[in-house]
């Protein structure tokens, strides 16, 4: 990890600026222009240029409407114009941001873990059942990669309808539903990757445990959920910004302004709510990549490794 | 105990009954949830695409064959938005995989900040569709276009025509995945020996050949996966179009599909609603749920048909490379 890196430079810092002066004259004396210098400026300029939407977007939110209007891309006069409009939002009655907030979060979280698990029994119990059935069904969730959204997700509405009408459980616009909805798609992909997975590691571990009189919930709860621990990596990468950034399946099944909507109903609404409103369309965007900006920066190696091993397994 | 076993039938079938209990048991919830969302509405699908059906919940739909598939073929809207999809696709594929292998090639040179410029790169794939759509319609229409800003244009690419408004999407998109395709291509690119570029460059290869004889050849599998990948989200984007464009400008349909169609009249189409847009606004706005049913059917047919050639082809040309 970086962390660990930096950890170690701050911990074996020294004030020695004689030194770095002589090291700065050296490297100063000795600097050569390559091809690779321009090319460097050339990337460093580039990289700038992806990250100024971000730049607009924060000193905007820190602006009342007049201003962004007048000067959009100069600097704010105060950044303490941020805090009212973030107030303003936490405050729009019909935004109810913190409210949309935590159903992400409780979705996101319990869809993920949820997803793991039952994609995990699933799969394992596939690889290590060798029948002519266990391979259909494996090929069955494997077909619904092939799936998109648009064709199941008018049918699939007033089917969860219907199922409310037999059954009295309300399913759409709760979280259990939404939870059950991302399970069902998330399968598809987290089956075949852990399918995958599974396969590779050793039968000799289970075997042991069985010997030691493992029951199949201890065998898998106990002894195969650990070992499964890099592949539920990538897939927590993957499926946790799909679900979290997603907006088709929400605003079928939850619908905006329902008692349950997300993060990005909660944008979609506001931003309805208040056309051309840019100081508060533009704080709300701002809330809303926020947290899985700064999250990022945390776990940066294990989000890039997550999604690109899953890409090309 | 294998003898103990044999001696004991009705243990023994014990013990399998048992195994195919906890086989369906571990299976159930993660086939269950499968099943209910994707299997049981697929079918649905596909008989409600042959059906009258107009409002999400009214009762009864009568069967009246291929009527709405016959419908959506001499539908303008849906020729329209079928081959502004097709070029969408292509120029984004094409796009999007340019700026992505270029970059990749560029990050993994050897820079001092090296891991922070892929992290850049890497970060607008991290914010949903739905909400950078909404930043860069300010961008367009705010900074990019206008009195103040950077004053580039005179009107937004968003309102000014519908090809603009197309490059103004691909540019939006190209900014959100590219970072994400770059880094398979990294992937690819690291994978590849180290000596085997040496050995190249003694031999005196320039950089030209040592890309067509070696690198090429080596990233085509991370080719497949990224037009794939590329091929998939351009065919199904959906977000980022609502609120970028909301599907628009409004345009005259195109003398071509006049021509196609036998249409005498100009009537009016929104210049980037791609299929998935056009499927959800046909039942959600226009309230034709056979119709914008049978129309996701197709959508299906085609993207199947298409990513399964894709695939082929590239992967013949792995080999072959």
């Amino acid at each position: 990890m970086m962390d660990a890196k930096w950890l170690h430079k701050l911990k074996t810092f020294k004030w020695q600026p004689k030194k770095w002066m002589k090291d700065f004259g050296h490297s100063v004396k000795t600097f050569k222009l390559r091809p690779i210098h321009i090319i460097e400026v050339f990337v460093f300029l580039l990289m700038l240029l992806f990250l100024y939407p971000f730049y607009i977007v924060t000193i905007n939110a820190a602006k009342p409407i007049a201003e962004i209007v007048r000067t959009p891309t100069s600097l704010p006069e105060s950044f303490g114009m941020l805090w009212t409009n973030i107030q303003t939002i936490l405050q729009a009655s019909q935004i109810r941001y913190l409210q949309s907030f935590f159903n992400s979060v409780i979705i996101t979280s319990f869809s993920l873990v949820l997803i793991g698990v039952t994609s995990g029994m699933a799969a394992w119990v596939l690889v290590r059942t060798k029948t002519k059935i266990s391979t259909a069904i494996f090929l069955l969730f494997v077909s619904g990669l092939v799936i998109p959204f648009q064709v199941v997700m008018l049918p699939l509405v007033r089917f969860l309808e219907l199922i409310t009408m037999w059954t009295g459980i309300g399913i759409r616009d709760t979280h259990h539903g939404v939870i059950l909805a991302y399970i069902g798609f998330g399968a598809p992909l987290s089956v075949f990757l852990l399918h995958g997975f599974i396969k590779s590691i050793p039968l000799e571990i289970e075997e042991a445990a069985i010997i030691d009189g493992c029951n199949k919930p201890q065998l898998f709860f106990r002894i195969v959920l650990p070992i499964l621990k890099p592949i539920f990596v990538t897939l927590l990468v993957l499926n946790g910004m799909w679900i979290w950034n997603d907006y088709l399946l929400p605003i079928l099944i939850i619908g905006v302004g329902g008692s349950t909507q997300t993060l990005p109903l909660a944008v979609a609404s506001l931003a309805g709510a208040y056309v051309r409103q840019w100081d508060l369309i533009l704080t709300s965007v701002l809330m809303a990549a926020f947290p899985v900006v700064v999250l990022f920066l945390f776990a940066q190696k294990h989000i890039i490794k997550g999604m690109t091993s899953g890409a090309i397994k | 105990m294998a003898q103990a076993i044999k001696l004991n039938p009705k243990k023994k079938l014990g013990k399998k009954a048992s195994e195919r209990l906890w086989f369906w048991l571990f299976l159930a919830p993660a086939l269950g949830a499968f099943a209910i969302m994707v299997w049981v509405p697929f079918f649905m699908g596909v008989y409600f695409s042959m059906t009258d059906w107009t409002g999400l919940n009214t009762g009864r739909q009568i069967l009246i064959g291929f009527e709405n598939y016959r419908t959506i073929f001499t539908d303008y809207r849906f020729i329209y938005s079928f081959s502004r999809t097709v070029i969408y696709s292509v120029l984004n594929i094409l796009v999007i995989n340019g700026v992505a292998f270029g970059l990749s090639l560029l990050v993994t040179q050897k820079f001092k900040l090296k891991n922070v410029y892929r992290a850049a790169f890497f970060i607008p794939n991290l914010i949903g569709g739905l909400v950078l759509g909404f930043i860069w319609q300010f961008i367009f229409n705010n900074i990019i276009a206008g009195q103040v800003g950077l004053q580039l244009l005179e009107r937004s690419p968003l309102s000014s025509s519908p090809n603009d408004a197309m490059f103004a999407l691909i540019a939006v998109v190209t900014w959100q995945y590219a970072g994400y395709i770059m880094m398979i291509y990294i992937a690819a690119l690291q994978n590849i020996p180290e000596d085997l570029i040496e050995a190249s460059k003694i031999d005196g290869a320039n950089a030209v050949q040592r890309m067509r004889a070696i690198v090429l050849p080596l990233v085509a599998q991370a080719f497949t996966v990224a037009l794939f990948l590329t091929l998939v989200t351009s065919f199904k984007q959906f977000d980022t179009v609502q609120s970028l464009t909301n599907s628009g400008p409004a345009t005259d349909l195109p003398l071509y599909i006049r021509n196609l169609l036998n249409i005498t009249t100009i009537p009016t189409v929104s210049g980037t609603s791609l299929m998935a847009v056009d499927i959800y606004r046909e039942a959600f706005t226009r309230f034709n749920m056979g119709v914008g049913q049978a129309k996701a059917i197709v959508f299906f047919a085609v993207l199947l048909l298409i990513s399964i050639t894709q695939v082929y082809v590239n992967k013949k040309r792995e080999v072959e490379l």
